[in-house]
């Protein structure tokens, strides 16, 4: 489904804030597989999902995306194929319009907008089933701007703009990362059920090695822009949080690395 | 004495405000629609008065060239978008870049004069200051309320449908537009197209209603529509909520915005220092609710904190 070969990118190249995000990145998903992403800070998570998403362009290398070449695709080309949940609740939605709005703005993605009016009544009481099913009562503030929401409810709809038209690949970045344990709980819950429902393929980084471990069903580790663990099926199952630091422990090597992990 | 010279001034104010207020709602769309100040629309207004005013004396029928200049109002923005988007320019400076470009095209087309008279007395005109007074339908004010009605309800209806809506999102967040698949380029363009057109538009009205284009008729124009924008907000904000009603606050505020100039005149201001008044107004205005954004939160932290939770 997606295939990563040779990534490269460096952001501020040939300046003291030089910094190689992505070095030779190889990643091959297969259709359906749930990958979870860790790593400490800067080891080219968000860099990999965001040259996925198109945010900027790669430096080298080459994304495909079921097929496609989309390396030199624009962003908005490419989320015809990519349903995306962001880390700050408020870059999901726009604010100043209302949640059936948003939700009929993501039911148009990859879709050419026309003159048609730009939500139907048919839509709208699609909208209604699919927010009763998130269970946070929005189906009864549908007419309210998404600004008024907090930010569970804000990533809880995101995720429901995400996969209203189904895409090839969710990217779910840390989106859990700016709420609290309890929220974040029942987001990734509405995650994992959409994922299982839509048949997705999803990428999701994490700061939470427990959520690494026990959502998805593979889970690679970075590290200075390359992948430097790989764990999927029955031994990712059984995988367990000591191990995990272990193992990276072993493969990072400096203790501060092996911190830089644990803490974050 | 007063009253009555206030009284004769009115139908003047309101037609000139209702010619402004299509101006105004043209700079609403870029100013709150797409969040960017485009100063271009000091140009494209004499633009949009240039080109009806030439056309009209060269035997082009006023309907036409008032469509034309729409079309000018177009291609202005077009520049200002493309310069935008395509060249990495900042928005305020590709719309001065246009702006003053303008002007030297703006006198191109007046035929290197910086004023060109257009009387109601030689060619047929869809509107003139000379009949306000009249009860009659040759009254602009009849058609200027009709022209605004019509404006605010072909807005209504396109930022309501598929594409409208995607220039929202534009505005609204740019991130989240992309991730939806909306290209936020073309969308900025097509905004400030639209701003710009209905901005040249109603230079076109303005200029035969005062039977003149001149070089420097939109000086100033941008902080005119801004100020009618915020008395809209600031008067209607409240009671307003549909987009509809939104648009009709700016060409109220427009209105509103010109009695009051009619009103401090008669008071004795000196016209001189009138574009300083504008300015002083404006700035106040929008100063207002970025104070109060300073002080609010931390009350609203302090309430926050005394409930002892937070909500989902």
């Amino acid at each position: 489904m997606l295939k990563l070969e040779h990534l490269c990118k460096t952001f501020n190249a040939g300046t003291v804030n030089e910094k190689i995000a992505l070095a030779d990145l190889n990643l091959h998903l297969k259709e359906g597989e749930f990958l979870t992403v860790i790593g400490g800070n800067g080891a080219g998570k968000s860099t990999m999902l965001n040259a996925v998403a198109g945010t900027f362009p790669v430096d080298d290398g080459k994304i495909l995306i079921d097929g496609n070449d989309v390396t030199h695709m624009p962003e908005h080309k490419r989320a015809a194929f990519i349903g995306r949940v962001f880390q700050d609740p408020m870059m999901g939605t726009a604010p100043t319009m209302q949640i059936d709005e948003n939700l009929a703005l993501a039911a148009r993605r990859g879709q050419r907008r026309g003159l048609k009016w730009g939500i139907s009544r048919e839509e709208k009481e699609q909208y209604f089933e699919k927010l009763k099913e998130l269970g946070l009562g929005l189906e009864d503030r549908m007419s309210a701007k998404a600004g008024l929401l907090s930010g569970g409810q804000r990533q809880a709809l995101t995720l429901l703009m995400a996969s209203l038209r189904k895409p090839k690949l969710l990217l779910l970045d840390e989106h859990t990362a700016a709420l609290d344990p309890a929220t974040a709980a029942k987001v990734l819950e509405i995650s994992d059920r959409i994922v299982q429902e839509n048949h997705l393929t999803c990428m999701m980084i994490t700061h939470n090695m427990r959520d690494a471990i026990t959502h998805g069903d593979r889970l690679i580790m970075m590290n200075e822009g390359k992948i430097i663990l790989d764990i999927a099926g029955e031994e990712k199952k059984k995988l367990t949080k000591r191990e995990l630091l272990d193992r990276f422990a072993a493969l990072a090597g400096t203790q501060e690395e092996t911190d830089s992990v644990l803490l974050s | 004495m007063f009253f009555t010279s206030l009284l004769n001034s009115l139908p003047g104010a309101i037609a000139q405000g209702l010619i402004w207020g299509i101006m105004a709602i043209g700079v609403y769309l870029t100013f709150r629609i797409l969040d960017v100040a485009d100063l271009t629309v000091d140009g494209t207004l004499a633009a949009g008065g240039a080109t009806a005013v030439m056309l009209i004396r060269a035997g082009v029928d006023h309907r036409l060239a008032l469509l034309i200049a729409f079309a000018a109002g177009l291609l202005c923005g077009l520049i200002t978008g493309l310069l935008h988007t395509r060249c990495g320019i900042p928005a305020i400076l590709a719309g001065i870049l246009t702006q003053l470009a303008l002007y030297s095209v703006n006198l191109r087309i007046m035929g290197s004069k910086a004023n060109q008279a257009l009387s109601v007395d030689k060619y047929k005109l869809t509107l003139s200051q000379r009949f306000v007074r009249e009860l009659s339908l040759r009254n602009p004010l009849f058609l200027l309320m009709l022209l605004s009605v019509i404006v605010i309800g072909v807005l209504y209806w396109f930022f309501g449908t598929e594409k409208g809506s995607s220039i929202r999102a534009t505005g609204a967040n740019p991130a989240m537009a992309r991730a939806q698949g909306i290209d936020t380029n073309a969308n900025v363009v097509l905004g400030l197209m639209l701003s710009n057109g209905l901005v040249a538009f109603s230079g076109a009205l303005l200029a035969q209603y005062q039977g003149s284009a001149d070089v420097n008729m939109g000086r100033g124009g941008i902080v005119i529509g801004l100020a009618a924008v915020i008395i809209g907000e600031v008067i209607f904000g409240k009671v307003f909520i549909n987009f509809a009603l939104k648009l009709l606050a700016v060409a109220i505020g427009a209105i509103i915005y010109y009695i009051v100039l009619q009103l401090v005149l008669q008071l004795g201001l000196n016209t001189n220092d009138l574009k300083l008044l504008t300015s002083l107004v404006v700035a106040l205005f929008l100063a207002v609710p970025y104070w109060q954004s300073r002080i609010r939160p931390r009350r609203a932290k302090e309430a926050k904190a005394g409930e002892g939770g937070r909500a989902c």
